[in-house]
């Protein structure tokens, strides 16, 4: 199979700073969208027509998905990381407190969770092969998937024949962000450790879904490079992976950067206006693919944004391992920005007319 | 009255119970639709959990519950999702699901087939959903599914009978009900479904995401019958000419 190949970052930029008004309401006419036409509403002369593109995201989100919020929440298994990003409170470089879950701990973690309600479990854990690798995911999934709907994870790379033995394991899909999809910029990101391979992550979600996942997760790090080229690359990766894997579905994610310890500053920042016509100009592109809205975002945002495009929520999150049973903020990967428990964001949802939809899988459908 | 597999309906309007902005304005709009079928997606529900939010609003003595199988992406899962439903009490009907494409979410008529017949053989009431195509809806009649349940467009795009002529052979053809399925998007879709003979629509998506649910479960339902009176009556034939109300054929001469 043909490799995913990204055209020049710089020609991407160039395309989107060339379309203007015509552009855009083209594009807005459209029913089936070019790469240019998402171009056009990715670039500043879309800014203007904000208004029109949040009634169209809006209409195609709830004829596609309906009146439904899916909930999820996070659960954080190992800070421990030999990677050096430098915008990660969990870099090997931060003097912050690791910890590595036991077995024992991550039930625990998830037993609160599901004391809270969450069905749809989101494993993540810094990159440290030797304190957090295949064989310990496997287990945790063993362990868990009779107990939760879904099982997903954020953690390193794996290789294909990895992903298919945790994918076995119950595992049902894996979340891989290419952070920037500038490979000049990546690399002065990502200075050390295995991460600092762009092709070898870019290629990931591919190796994830060739091996059986039935979902893939991709997405940038906003507020590295220029959010409207990174925004055009995204579609361009998943119109790709669409392509070439249409039996696995595909979710992105918008994270702007948090503070976080290192204290990174944000190289172009990314204003919630920003944020939102990313969200709108994706979800014109792609009527079907699931669009996760995380507590990174505050909760006035993510309450104004309820139907309007993204189809999932994240909830009473906490990014430090064992954080749930034990509240200790001083280890966690980011601040989030919603502090709302899952019970206070699910009232929010149902307030506003939707259904918070806490179980939307079965871990039936992948038994042995 | 309509009958699929021993059991008779009243109405002819089948619902689903997805999408809905919450399970009480759910369970008001099925009301309001006098439906007496109402398919559950067993990936949403949990049939062990008595506190499950879908099952807790719908009165199986009202509603008759058809599990379906939506999310399956072969026949393995599928038939392992029926099994495990009729185990966990959900009956031995089962609306049979198999899309491995998330995106547009249209039937593997290859695995269906597989799957129907594994599941007849096993003693299930096989309902399943299929794309309007009339050699498959022969193949699946013939391994004993109860009824066949062609698409009127992708699921949830609300665009109508785009498959008419499709649908139509398969009306002509089957010994068994057909169900117009998904894509229907207004009243005046399922009526015309009905007008041409389908024994029976279903309806989610144009229902749950109306602006009053309710009252368009209201509309469908007055189009159901509508069309279905329509198609006992017996329809006119369109013509490309006028033709007078009173005909005077001229032709009284001839003894």
């Amino acid at each position: 199979m043909d490799a995913f190949l990204l055209p020049d970052f710089s020609k991407l930029t160039a395309l989107i700073s060339s379309r203007d008004k015509a552009d855009v309401l083209r594009a807005l006419r459209g029913e089936n969208l070019s790469t240019n036409d998402l171009a056009s509403l990715l670039s500043p002369a879309a800014e203007a027509y904000l208004p029109e593109m949040a009634a169209r995201s809006r209409s195609i989100t709830q004829q596609r998905f309906g009146r439904v919020i899916q909930i999820y929440a996070p659960l954080y298994l190992s800070s421990y990381c030999t990677n050096q990003c430098l915008y990660c409170g969990f870099s090997a470089e931060n003097k912050i407190h690791r910890r590595c879950l036991s077995l024992e701990e991550v039930e625990a973690e998830a037993d609160t969770l599901k004391k809270r309600g969450v069905s749809h479990l989101l494993l993540v854990s810094g990159e440290a092969p030797k304190m957090m690798g295949v064989d310990f995911i496997e287990q945790v999934a063993l362990r868990l998937k009779d107990r939760f709907a879904a099982l997903s994870i954020e953690i390193q790379p794996l290789t294909r024949p990895e992903y298919a033995r945790l994918f076995a394991a119950g595992i049902t899909s894996v979340a891989v962000y290419q952070e920037t999809y500038d490979p000049i910029l990546y690399k002065k990101m990502h200075p050390a450790g295995k991460k600092s391979d762009y092709t070898y992550r870019l290629e990931t979600p591919a190796r994830a879904a060739a091996a059986g996942m039935r979902e893939v997760g991709i997405g940038a790090l906003l507020g590295l490079g220029d959010w409207r080229t990174e925004g055009l690359a995204l579609a361009l990766h998943l119109a790709w992976l669409r392509k070439h894997f249409w039996r696995t579905g595909v979710t992105v994610s918008f994270p702007r950067i948090r503070p976080a310890e290192g204290g990174f500053q944000a190289l172009s920042p990314v204003s919630e206006r920003n944020l939102t016509q990313l969200i709108f100009a994706l979800r014109l592109f792609d009527h079907n693919v699931g669009l996760l809205l995380s507590t990174r975002e505050e909760a006035r945002y993510r309450n104004g944004m309820l139907g309007l495009g993204p189809t999932r929520y994240s909830a009473g999150s906490c990014t430090a391992p064992g954080g749930y049973a034990h509240e200790d903020a001083s280890a966690e990967q980011f601040a989030v920005d919603d502090h709302r428990s899952i019970a206070e964001v699910c009232l929010a949802i149902q307030n506003q007319g939707f259904d918070p939809v806490r179980k939307d899988w079965d871990s039936c459908f992948q038994k042995n | 009255m309509l009958t699929i597999a021993g059991k008779t309906f009243s109405s002819r309007l089948f619902t689903g119970t997805g999408k809905f902005s919450s399970a009480n304005v759910m369970r008001q709009a099925l009301l309001a639709s006098e439906s007496e079928m109402v398919t559950v997606a067993l990936r949403r529900i949990d049939l062990n959990d008595p506190e499950d939010d879908i099952m807790q609003v719908l009165d199986r003595t009202k509603f008759f519950f058809l599990p379906n199988t939506a999310g399956a992406r072969n026949a393995n899962e599928a038939v392992r999702l029926a099994k495990l439903s009729r185990a966990s009490g959900g009956g031995n009907w089962v609306k049979l699901e198999v899309t491995p494409d998330p995106r547009t979410l249209l039937p593997d008529p290859v695995d269906t087939l597989l799957a129907a017949e594994e599941l007849v053989k096993d003693g299930f009431i096989v309902l399943p959903y299929i794309n309007a195509d009339p050699i498959l809806a022969l193949r699946l009649q013939d391994v004993g599914t109860a009824a066949v349940m062609p698409l009127a467009a992708p699921i949830g795009t609300n665009r109508g009978l785009i498959t008419r002529y499709q649908i139509e052979i398969i009306i002509t053809q089957a010994q068994v009900p057909v169900v117009v399925d998904a894509g229907l998007g207004a009243p005046s879709h399922a009526a015309l479904a009905m007008e041409m003979g389908a024994d029976a629509v279903l309806v989610n998506t144009a229902i749950a995401v109306a602006g009053d649910p309710v009252q368009m479960a209201n509309a469908f339902r007055l189009g159901v019958i509508a069309g279905r009176e329509a198609f006992l009556a017996g329809l006119g034939v369109a013509n490309d000419e006028a033709q007078a109300s009173s005909p005077q054929t001229g032709l009284d001469f001839i003894r």
